[in-house]
């Protein structure tokens, strides 16, 4: 057994000079980060936290754009021991405010020993520090004389044990961001071989990602799998792939790139926003497998993306599935990648009123369900009644699962890990059902919602409503409606107020819009504003977001009509 | 004179796309200098769009690097960058 760090050095005495990553930044040429300098530049970051004071186990969060500094960095805490943990940093429209109060939420639970941040973003991060917090030390990179400058004084130093935490993952808003997960070297290096022998990975690979290094699906399947498997990795930024779409599909040409990982969105957003003139010479048939995972996989967006590359030489059995989550560092399930994904047509009233997925026959109403793939050989996957009762083939019920890859825990959360647990059995959240050892996940069991990938706490978007002057505590609802023609969900607030005056209702939804856009990481256009009694309590007096979801689609239905 | 005018009706063409496509609010009004993309109004999955109409309607290239609000942050901005690279 082994740690993250020794694997590093061993694929470094491996492949010496050949390139680890080509950092792709829109605007500038690519460059290159051969295995040799990867080592080189993170022992100079493993150096700096050792003098800065930093012992093994410490946490050190990572706020840091794209690029060679967030890489060495990252590395540099492996190397030395200490525990890494990526957080987003500020965008363009997020409230200085807020994002210093979200940060104060990953300090108060995670009680980090170090912030390294770029200079520009020195000062927010000072002001979010609090006398007597736990962070001793902001280090700032990208500076003269700074840590990738200076001669390594090679200290001793231990990268700690198989079953010590390696890193810790955090999805977005103040929920988020009190739920870490922590992840054990030998959690992660099991889910690495169990994964990489599932997609085959071998030395003709190369992987092309430009997915966010602070959510799973980048930092897992986009960084660590080619990095210690010694695959090459293409490695861009999300902020350049939103703006251009088509840098992907150029990347992938240009580097013959075989395997990819996307959110569902993503397949839509890239058919729908991509100019011919930037497909001009794209040539796609390396790509092997561009693998939908992160948010329900839909056949109609795989149908979409295929339409419009398939002249770039895109195959059909390019397009897989995986289902995956951080708590199981990673994969869950993944397509067989010699064929492609399963798909089930279903009798839609049997499977959205009775929950069972049964073919459909010729003349009622369809539903097209596609596959996420088997479990992989290291995890089981039940699906659990509503007594935790197994449930047969072809019954939705909660996916629950087991593996030698699971977390530690959420960390420093002793509570969030005995409500996830029953019997050692780990459940997810997400419905689903398993036919022939396939697992096809239909939905959610709790009211994530999921926009482009990104994990959004409904909580979090309703408190903010309660910020503006006139929405009551308690009287407001954040929820997702799929849409199909983005691949992914629209967030909807429905907030009930005092008023019926139209006007007053349209100004109040302005507001609403306005401030939960400024602090949060979704772009909220969705609002409607109601009278009062029109939010559906609970006997207890909480509000069921699944009641008040369905009455809004029931009324939404009747304006239609 | 002529500049305002012109941007005028480029304004009114930006802001009815803006209120329609981004905002899904055909009836929406926006202020020529309200921020856009500092406030999230046009968040950035809606950039690419944005900049794909502006070439398709007005055949003006922005580039994906200046898709930002160091380039433009208001409707007034945005006509006044329009009219400069039509050479207007």
């Amino acid at each position: 057994m082994t740690t993250l760090g020794e694997r590093l050095r061993q694929q470094a005495a491996i492949k010496g000079d050949a390139i680890a990553v080509h950092l792709q930044t829109a605007g500038q040429p690519d460059a290159s980060i051969s295995y040799r300098e990867l080592v080189r530049g993170s022992t100079a970051f493993a150096d700096e936290y050792a003098r800065e004071g930093l012992v093994a186990g410490d946490v050190v969060v990572l706020i840091q754009q794209h690029g060679a500094d967030l890489v060495h960095a990252f590395w540099g805490a492996i190397l030395h021991g200490v525990v890494p943990s990526i957080m987003p940093y500020l965008t363009e429209k997020l409230s200085p405010e807020q994002y210093r109060n979200d940060l104060a939420s990953l300090i108060k639970v995670t009680r980090p020993a170090a912030v390294v941040t770029y200079p520009e973003f020195e000062g927010e991060v000072r002001s979010s520090i609090k006398p007597g917090s736990t962070v001793r030390r902001v280090i700032v990179t990208g500076q003269e004389g700074s840590a990738a400058d200076v001669n390594p004084p090679g200290a001793i130093r231990s990268d700690g044990g198989a079953g010590d935490i390696a890193l810790l993952q955090h999805s977005s808003g103040t929920t988020g961001l009190q739920k870490g997960v922590a992840l054990s070297h030998r959690a992660i290096l099991n889910q690495l071989e169990a994964y990489g022998s599932v997609l085959k990975l071998g030395p003709a690979d190369v992987i092309v990602s430009w997915l966010p290094l602070y959510h799973d699906m980048g930092l897992i399947a986009g960084f660590l799998l080619p990095i210690l498997s010694g695959v090459p990795l293409v490695l861009g930024s999300p902020f350049d792939w939103v703006r251009a779409p088509w840098r992907l599909v150029d990347a992938v040409s240009r580097y013959r790139g075989t395997l990819s990982w996307l959110p569902n969105f993503a397949y839509n957003f890239s058919a729908q926003k991509i100019r011919d003139r930037n497909l001009e010479g794209v040539d796609l048939s390396s790509w092997r497998a561009v693998i939908n995972c992160s948010e329900p996989v839909r056949l109609e967006s795989h149908r979409m993306f295929f339409e419009r590359f398939k002249e770039c030489g895109l195959r059909w059995e390019a397009l897989q599935t995986s289902y995956a989550m951080a708590e199981n560092v990673f994969g869950v399930t993944q397509s067989d990648l010699s064929r492609p994904p399963v798909v089930q047509t279903l009798d839609r009233e049997a499977f959205l009123v009775e929950g069972i997925a049964r073919p459909a026959d010729a003349a009622g109403a369809k539903i097209a369900s596609m596959s996420s793939g088997k479990p992989l050989p290291n995890t089981e996957v039940q699906i659990h009644g509503p007594r935790g009762n197994l449930m047969p083939d072809g019954h939705v019920g909660e996916i629950a699962l087991r593996s030698d890859c699971m977390l530690t825990g959420y960390y420093n959360r002793p509570d969030a890990d005995r409500q996830a647990f029953r019997n050692g059995w780990y459940l997810t959240g997400d419905y689903g059902y398993l036919s022939d050892g396939e697992l096809f996940v239909s939905g959610r069991k709790k009211d994530m919602i999921i926009v482009g990938g990104k994990n959004i706490y409904p909580q979090d978007l309703e408190a903010l409503s309660y910020e503006v002057p006139g929405v009551h505590g308690g009287r407001s609802v954040a929820f997702g409606v799929f849409n199909d023609e983005l691949g992914t969900e629209d967030v909807y607030v429905v907030a009930e107020v005092e008023s019926e005056d139209p006007r007053e209702h349209e100004r109040l939804a302005d507001l609403i819009r306005q401030h939960v856009t400024k602090n949060s990481a979704v772009a909220l256009r969705h609002v409607r504003v109601v009278g009062p009694r029109w939010i559906v309590k609970t006997s207890s007096g909480k509000t069921a977001r699944g009641a008040n979801r369905d009455k809004f689609l029931r009324e939404l239905e009747l304006l239609r009509e | 004179m002529e500049n305002r005018s012109a941007n005028a009706e480029l304004i009114q063409r930006l802001e009815a796309y803006i209120a329609s496509e981004v905002l899904k609010q055909p009836a929406r009004r926006i202020d020529g200098q309200a921020p856009l993309i500092s406030s999230g109004l046009v968040d950035s999955f809606s950039l690419v769009g944005l900049a794909l109409y502006v070439e398709e309607e007005f055949g003006v290239h922005i580039d994906d690097t200046e898709l930002s609000a160091s380039t433009f942050d208001t409707l007034e901005q945005l006509a006044e960058l329009i009219r400069l690279r039509r050479g207007q």
